[in-house]
């Protein structure tokens, strides 16, 4: 379970926050003159990041505000929450080496994370 | 290949089972290869298969960045059923079922297939309607499907709870009799061997790091192991599907979440069939060795990690409390999570790309496993002739531009 850190109301339980996709993502000015596919892009074309990750949240049983936050979808670690509007702070995130990869510490798929051979000897 | 039998069985007990074959080989990774299948569960494996089977095409490789069916093929609940609402799913997950029968035969490999029947549970008034509205919808296009109620509801799953005092009592339900349950591994397993004596090199611990083009055409990868030459690549990697896209900066219409299953520790036989709440959200079945199977929804945001909260555990517990409180004294023994790359449709993409020769199939969201044979079937199809079949064509990318989409959030019989 997630504690979030409402830019409102400080540290909570995710139970009290709605998931709300990804951020950033502004809704096109030019509308009537969009082709079917830059509307494909912008209603169902998502980034869906392995790594760092702007996302939205909504504070839902708290002050049912929606803020930003900052999080690495490859090991659920949250760097940093920011409200809407700004731009995404700089961080330095455990990320995979490889695209499919994973993190050194934070994931669950032992099929994938090979063991070095220190950890073999010690094991 | 050598046959599995029950004489073989004996004849090799006899010989201290020191003679059995390796299942498949431990190749290393040829320079160059016809087709290659990123993605070593079973939907790729069987695509491999029904290549080289159906094709003619065996000198093709799956690469897997761990072990085959380690993924989301080993973390599934095992459901199979093909009661979907609309005929473009209902096409493809009854071809899927058709091919499940007989299929532990074909591949001489038992893959514990049991045809228990699934039920699917009206809680309201609105539920029992939309659900008799799927078993006219489902008889149209072949599916067997038929409602029961209560009292036969009951009949049919003597464990289960119909007492009128609970907040969401049973007010009837669904019945697909030819639905089930199998052993996932036992798949995963039977197609690799099957594959593998038709000449398909399997390669484990091999990760994509890249995909190679020449002027708009797939012309190899780049993996862990080194470069592969192949005209033809084909993603089958689930969760994974947008990272692999990715590396040929093509945007896919999907989002990966955890979901999660549990199993309870081990008691004898008291669930008789798969029991499939849609309202109080949970589904539960006990399998061979006596567990409860137990899963329900996604957890809401985007992640990679193969783990889910504890609040969705929580909430699918109290659900199935509700339905059978029989089980509340029972210890769960192990949870864990898969990721699932889940569309806006909550239908499949099986299709061609802008790029010639690159090849997806995924975003089977929470509900690929009782497809596997059918979409290996379709997709090895579109692979081997580079135009999709009429049961794949409907879950081509293209139909998030223009607008025909399957929508089966909600007429799938569970809520994604």
């Amino acid at each position: 379970m997630f504690v979030i850190d409402c830019p409102n109301c400080g540290a909570r339980d995710q139970s009290e926050f709605t998931y709300a996709g990804e951020a950033h993502i502004a809704r096109p000015t030019d509308s009537e003159n969009m082709t079917d596919a830059e509307w494909a892009e912008f209603v169902f074309m998502r980034t869906n990041t392995k790594g760092l990750f702007a996302e939205r949240w909504w504070h839902a049983t708290g002050c049912r505000k929606f803020f930003n936050m900052l999080r690495n979808t490859a090991t659920d670690e949250i760097h940093a929450v920011y409200r809407i509007g700004e731009k995404p702070p700089k961080v330095t995130a455990d990320l995979p080496a490889t695209p499919a990869g994973e993190a050194s510490i934070g994931s669950g798929n032992d099929a994938v994370k090979i063991m070095t051979r220190d950890e073999e000897a010690a094991s | 290949m050598k046959r599995y039998s029950a004489l073989e069985l004996i004849r090799q007990g006899l010989g201290g089972h020191r003679g059995w074959d390796r299942v498949w080989r431990k190749p290393e990774p040829k320079p160059s290869y016809d087709a290659v299948i990123i993605g070593g569960g079973g939907h790729g494996l069987a695509t491999a298969y029904y290549l080289a089977k159906l094709h003619g095409m065996t000198n093709i490789a799956v690469v897997e960045k761990g072990w085959i069916g380690g993924g989301n093929s080993g973390r599934n609940t095992t459901i199979i059923r093909s009661n979907y609402l609309f005929d473009e799913s209902a096409a493809i997950y009854n071809h899927a079922l058709n091919l499940w029968n007989g299929l532990g035969q074909e591949l001489n490999f038992n893959i514990m297939m049991s045809h228990r029947g699934v039920l699917n549970l009206a809680h309201d008034e609105g539920e029992m309607r939309q659900l008799k509205r799927r078993v006219e919808a489902n008889r149209l296009n072949g599916v067997d499907s038929e409602w029961l109620d209560a009292k036969e509801v009951k009949n049919f799953c003597p464990s289960i709870n119909i007492s009128g005092d609970i907040r969401y009592p049973v007010l009837g339900g669904t019945l697909q009799r030819s639905g089930g349950v199998n052993r996932h591994d036992g798949v995963v397993w039977g197609y690799a061997r099957a594959a593998d004596a038709l000449g398909v090199d399997i390669l484990q611990q091999t990760e994509v790091t890249g995909i190679l083009t020449e002027a708009g055409e797939v012309t190899g990868i780049e993996t862990t192991r080194g470069t592969i030459r192949t005209p033809k690549v084909a993603s089958v990697t689930a969760g994974h599907t947008s990272v692999m896209a990715s590396m040929l900066d093509i945007r896919l219409p999907v989002e990966s979440h955890p979901l999660q299953a549990l199993v309870s520790e081990p008691i004898k036989p008291i669930l008789n069939c798969v029991v499939m709440s849609n309202a109080v959200h949970v589904y539960c079945s006990q399998s061979d060795k006596g567990e409860l199977v137990i899963g329900a929804g996604i957890d809401a945001q985007l992640s990679y990690t193969q783990r889910g909260n504890l609040d969705i555990i929580e909430h699918q517990m109290a659900s199935l409390m509700e339905l059978f409180p029989i089980f509340s004294r029972l210890r769960m023994m192990r949870q864990w999570g898969g990721i699932v790359d889940v569309c806006p449709d909550a239908s499949p993409i099986i299709s061609k790309t802008p790029v010639k020769g690159f090849y997806v199939n995924g975003g089977w969201g929470t509900g690929g496993w009782k497809a596997t044979p059918g979409s290996g079937h379709v997709f090895a199809d579109l692979i081997a002739k580079d135009e999709p079949n009429r049961i794949a064509a409907p879950f081509a990318i293209d139909r998030f531009t223009t607008g025909a989409l399957v929508a089966e959030h909600g007429a799938a019989a569970v809520a994604h």
